[in-house]
């Protein structure tokens, strides 16, 4: 293994910022795999950090494949984490808004620039993502269809679904988007939380990881049985909109195999705590993302439901 | 006369509406729509929707058409000094045309531009984020150029730029507008969280000389300036290449010179000039830094380069 630093950035008062890469084995360069981005993807960065301990190992025990060089970058955006925000912290900008960067451009610019630059050749890359929504998901694992990667490549990850989604503009300037412009075959994994550590959600997106690595030939190693991935297009999703402002109770869990019509949460007033809605799905199906939060506006997404 | 466009329950026993007021007289159906307040810290706006307002409402014999006043597409952003839609990660500018079956803001996106679609133009007002001052100008992709131009010359501001088109802006209100054969200009002037009466005023003028171009204000108005177009022309960037503090010593609007010595960028811990800024180009400064702590890439300046052939900007 080689850490190394990838980018750097000096601040008027504060240590510099070290963008920081683990890279294992050698030769052409397979896979990289991107972390937090953003300061609250802590889950994002611990699967980083789970999968830089397990290459560890394989490097250890002669498990790579030969000519074959592995990066990964737990966390770009430590800055806004060490400081509780979300965005960088200077102007609110999203780094994962930015690519393909511009090296001559404002700060978040020239990050994306440099990490970009250290991320382009790889053949696959595997970001862990997290939504712009309040929420939690079923892990799986997205392709932004740009024509250049191949779809059924999401079966590699043995994770229930794959999800294929038609990309709208502003996810042209996101790294998965731009990665495959330039040729690297690019997922999204989603490991269920986002500011808070899913155990059990990372061992899977680990496994995930692995499993991928397995079948694409970079690795060798043994992982649990996974899923036949269950590949659809994100607009074959039903998406269930709360008809009521107040008090949001789910009644369901993610995962769950629901009927049409079954009630999936209510929505109490929060004054008087009376029932002020029903949010019943109006499709069977398998619940792949439920808000997660106590207070929820009208009109919000609260469910998604993979038909 | 106010009406609600859009109305959307909160959690907590409140409301989220897009209110917008019509102003309307005469038997012309000509329509003119004043948007403003899609970023919650742009507020240079807020000043210049009270002025047409309360002019109109002043001498509303002299009009002719509908005004539609929307002061505020962003409420919850302009009530808590944030850009964004609070709770929201996209900036709501990269939302439209949105959708009725969406999200809470790609349900309110789309009533905004189904209630705006059919003016027969949109003047959509931002102001420059807290970083930067601009001077008042209009912003017009290349695409829209040719339809567009002849209305931002009638707008009374310093500066036309034609800039590239790109697919993320496609997401924006004005180019959804645009696309809907609403004729839409966006205007960006001054600075973030303030108010520059001196821009507002002349952003007014050009209002009102719009409408008269129009054909539904009545009343005199103002010779407009004629402003500088960017087409022929390049934009220098000047981004500081250090983190620190910077000073400026030159001014907005100045003309300076290739390697003029325009500002420094400070350290105050060690006493040192970290980085001497030079203009990157001749040109006339239209772009200046307000905030003055900065990283390496913060933009610091951009100048108008003047026409090939040696004109001067």
């Amino acid at each position: 293994m080689k850490k190394k630093t990838l980018f750097s950035l000096k601040s008027p008062y504060r240590e510099q910022l070290d963008v920081i890469g683990y890279s294992f084995g050698r030769g052409k360069k397979a896979l990289a795999i991107v972390g937090a981005m953003r300061g609250n993807e802590v889950q994002q960065m611990y699967v980083c950090s789970r999968m830089v301990q397990e290459l560890k190992r394989l490097e250890a025990d002669g498990k790579l494949a030969e000519n074959c060089e592995i990066l990964v970058i737990p966390c770009v955006n430590y800055y806004s984490m060490n400081l509780g925000k979300r965005f960088w912290a200077m102007d609110n900008t999203d780094i994962n808004r930015m690519f393909p960067g511009y090296d001559q451009g404002e700060t978040t610019q020239r990050i994306a620039a440099g990490v970009f630059e250290q991320l382009q050749g790889y053949e696959y890359g595997i970001q862990l993502a997290s939504f712009y929504q309040q929420g939690i998901f079923l892990p799986h694992v997205k392709l932004m269809d740009t024509g250049f990667t191949d779809p059924g490549m999401l079966k590699d990850f043995g994770l229930e679904f794959g999800i294929v989604r038609k990309p709208r503009p502003y996810d042209t300037t996101t790294l998965n988007y731009n990665w495959q412009i330039w040729e690297t075959k690019a997922f999204s994994v989603y490991a269920n939380a986002t500011d808070e550590i899913d155990e059990k959600a990372a061992c899977e997106a680990v496994n995930a990881i692995l499993r991928f690595m397995d079948n694409r030939g970079l690795v060798s190693t043994k992982t649990p049985p996974g899923y036949r991935t269950v590949v659809l297009d994100e607009s074959e999703t039903e998406q269930i909109q709360a008809g009521a402002a107040g008090l949001f109770f789910s009644t369901v869990e993610i995962g769950a195999t629901v009927e049409k019509d079954d009630i999936l949460g209510r929505i109490v007033d929060p004054f008087e705590c009376t029932t002020v809605g029903e949010i019943r799905t109006p499709v069977s199906g398998t619940v792949y993302f439920a808000y997660h939060s106590p207070l929820i506006n009208e009109k919000t997404v609260c469910f998604k439901i993979i038909k | 006369m106010t009406e609600t466009i859009a109305s959307i329950a909160l959690a907590v026993n409140e409301k989220l509406k897009i209110q917008k007021r019509r102003i309307q007289n005469g038997n012309s159906t000509t329509r003119l729509s004043l948007v403003t307040g899609t970023h919650g810290d742009e507020l240079e706006g807020q000043y210049l929707a009270f002025m047409v307002g309360s002019f109109i409402d002043k001498n509303i014999d002299l009009l002719d058409g509908i005004v539609d006043i929307y002061p505020a597409l962003n409420p919850m952003g302009i009530d808590s000094i944030t850009r964004g839609i609070p709770m929201f990660d996209l900036d709501m500018n990269r939302v439209f045309p949105g959708t009725k079956n969406g999200t809470m803001v790609e349900v309110v996106c789309s009533a905004i531009t189904d209630d705006i679609s059919g003016s027969d133009v949109c003047v959509d007002v931002h102001s420059s984020n807290i970083f930067l001052k601009e001077i008042p100008q209009i912003r017009i992709s290349v695409p829209t150029a040719e339809v567009l131009l002849p209305y931002a010359e009638m707008m009374n501001i310093d500066f036309v730029w034609i800039h590239e088109s790109a697919t993320v802006l496609e997401s924006t209100l004005a180019h959804t507008l645009n696309s809907r054969g609403t004729k839409t200009l966006v205007v960006e002037i001054g600075v973030g969280m303030r108010i520059t009466k001196e821009y507002c005023g002349q952003l007014f003028q050009g209002v009102l000389n719009l409408m008269k171009q129009l054909g539904m204000w009545k009343g005199k108005t103002v010779p407009v300036r004629k402003p500088i177009i960017s087409a022929g022309r390049e934009v220098g960037f000047v981004n500081s290449d250090v983190a620190g503090i910077f000073v400026p010593f030159s001014d907005f609007g100045d003309t300076v010179k290739k390697g003029d010595h325009i500002g420094n960028v400070i350290d105050p811990l060690s006493s040192k000039v970290v980085e001497e800024v030079q203009a990157v180009c001749d040109g006339m400064i239209f772009t200046l830094r307000e905030y003055p702590v900065v990283y390496g890439g913060s933009l610091l300046a951009r100048i108008l380069q003047p026409m090939q052939g040696g004109e001067d900007a």
